[in-house]
């Protein structure tokens, strides 16, 4: 109980700063915040919610937590998709350019579990690494192919997500992923099942091949829904996922809702440090998330060996 | 009663099981022994209905687990892996829990929580009810997962090596406390064990394997010869009495 009422406060926190941080005044009728200051704060706190959901999704169904969207070659396979949209039909709905960015986001998902099911698991280091060096050939694809096709500038966009570009109108997308995490809600029990293993997760009767075909879909869905609108951002499904984890444990049931307001204000926090560390100017809030997501993966590493061995 | 007709498992051109036909009868434990390699494993997964048999049939009780629904299955019959899992951060009580999964599919009543409670006692969980599973030793862990296997309680449950890893204190005391918990009959536990003493301590029936058919089956009893276990072995074994009770002893 005394953990919810800090997170709140702490949320609310982060939330109200997010407000008044900025370089125009907010005196007058509130029109700033409501077309700008609300908008780009949601937009931070649904993608972070949505990034970290799915991350623990992509964690359950791999049963690895050192592996998030971004290891899976996910938001490349995306972007490539996306590439090739902009190249042959540049004028697509943005509803057509999320579906190809989310089928995309799947087939890469796909190409990544092929390759992790050939994996020894003894080693949880070594199926990040994999994807590291997956999603790593799959971008250079896309580098080279936007290059090659002059359209470099748009790869950039979409591979360094930030929130300055946020307005109404231009990010309402994001409130997909509330219905999406409902949708995780309602079989988080399924999820948390995932994680025990394709056998004894079978053994409780579970339809296996469907729970996790759900699962990945959703992955794929909020992928494209963050990439698209405001970009892609890593660490955040593997920092918030593993916070909670270590702090409220794995029974999803209890902790999904904790998962998704870390991640969310995780990623509020490094968009509104971005914001203020130069002010009035801006730092991307991928890149903030690098520098501090990159810090606790590290501790994450070092920590993991001794919760095993506990 | 599960009925086994002819069982083959083929993968990538080796065959695992050859041709496998047995029953096991309801009540008490049986033991699955053989060497490395024998097919013991294999042929609890196919039984279990998760892994699919090249050709033949099972039936548990008259029920197909390959065509019966996940949950009808799961309701029949329980298999534990070896070594299962993650390192889990779930609770003790969270891991049994979903051992009444089959039953309520995420809205359990009074009788899945007397279900969970009487397993925790079963396996002496009940003061590690709320640690993480990431925390408990080899020994409380394992009892952990069995303990929500039987908290499944379907009757039938099936272990794949559940001794693997546990010192001689963990395997004698779980061995003791599946014995006591399977005399009332209403549970049929099959085991796959390394150890043949603890088959010869524990065990009503042996199933004896190697390269992929059945050797020999009886009463533990009958079964456990000299010269039964050197053709299963292929190595010499010396059998001694100890209070009453068979120890095997390799020459």
């Amino acid at each position: 109980m005394r953990g919810w009422l800090i997170t709140f406060a702490a949320l609310a926190a982060l939330i109200a700063v997010s407000l008044l941080l900025g370089a125009a005044s907010l005196e007058g009728d509130g029109w700033l915040l409501l077309v700008s200051r609300i908008p780009r704060t949601m937009a931070a706190l649904l993608a972070g919610a949505g990034l970290a959901l799915a991350g623990v999704v992509v964690q359950q169904v791999v049963q690895n937590r050192l592996v998030e969207p971004s290891l899976t070659g996910a938001p490349e396979a995306s972007m490539l998709g996306l590439l090739a949209v902009t190249l042959i039909a540049p004028g697509m709905a943005v509803a057509g350019k999320m579906l190809i960015a989310a089928a995309c986001a799947l087939v890469g998902m796909i190409g990544f579990l092929a390759l992790a099911k050939r994996l020894p698991r003894d080693d949880a280091m070594l199926l990040p690494i994999v994807g590291i060096v997956y999603g790593g050939i799959l971008g250079a694809i896309g580098i080279w192919f936007a290059w090659a096709e002059d359209l470099v500038q748009y790869l950039g966009a979409w591979r360094l997500g930030e929130f300055s570009g946020v307005m109404m109108g231009r990010y309402e997308w994001l409130w997909a992923i509330a219905a999406l995490a409902g949708l995780l809600y309602l079989v988080a029990d399924r999820i948390t099942i995932l994680g025990l293993g394709e056998t004894q997760a079978r053994s409780l009767g579970l339809n296996y091949r469907q729970t996790r075909a759900l699962g990945l879909v959703v992955v794929s869905v909020i992928t494209a829904l963050v990439l698209v609108t405001v970009g892609a951002f890593p660490f955040v499904g593997l920092v918030a996922p593993n916070l909670v984890a270590r702090w409220r444990g794995d029974n999803l049931r209890a902790n999904l809702p904790m998962v998704a307001i870390g991640g969310g204000a995780l990623l509020l926090g490094a968009d509104v440090i971005g914001r203020a560390v130069r002010y009035p100017f801006e730092i991307p809030a991928a890149t903030v998330i690098a520098v501090l997501g990159a810090g606790v993966f590290l501790w994450l590493l070092h920590a993991a060996p001794r919760a095993r061995h506990g | 009663m599960i009925d086994v007709q002819n069982l083959s498992y083929v993968v990538d051109g080796t065959e695992i099981l050859h041709d496998v036909s047995t029953r096991l009868e309801r009540g008490g434990i049986t033991a699955l022994i053989g060497p490395n390699g024998a097919g013991k494993s294999t042929l609890l997964h196919c039984i279990s209905g998760l892994e699919s048999p090249s050709c033949g049939s099972v039936r548990i009780d008259g029920l197909d687990p390959f065509t019966a629904p996940p949950r009808s299955r799961a309701r029949a019959v329980a298999l534990l892996q070896q070594s299962p899992a993650l390192v889990s951060r779930l609770t003790v009580h969270e891991l049994v829990s979903f051992g009444r999964w089959p039953h309520h599919q995420g809205r359990p009543t009074q009788a899945d929580h007397d279900a969970v409670e009487r397993a925790l006692v079963a396996f002496a969980l009940s003061d590690l009810a709320d640690r993480s599973i990431a925390t408990l030793s080899g020994g409380q862990r394992q009892r952990a997962f069995i303990a929500m296997t039987w908290a499944q309680e379907t009757p039938w449950m099936l272990l794949d090596e559940p001794l693997n890893a546990l010192d001689p204190r963990h395997a004698r005391d779980l061995m003791a406390r599946l014995h006591a918990l399977s005399r009332d009959g209403a549970r049929s536990i099959v085991i796959v064990l390394h150890d043949i003493n603890a088959a010869a301590g524990w065990a009503d029936h042996i199933v004896a394997m190697k390269d992929g058919r059945i050797v020999a089956q009886d009463a533990s009893a009958a079964l456990l010869t000299e010269d039964t276990l050197r053709e299963v072995f292929d190595t010499p074994f010396e059998l001694l009495e100890h209070r009453g009770r068979k120890v095997v002893v390799a020459r």
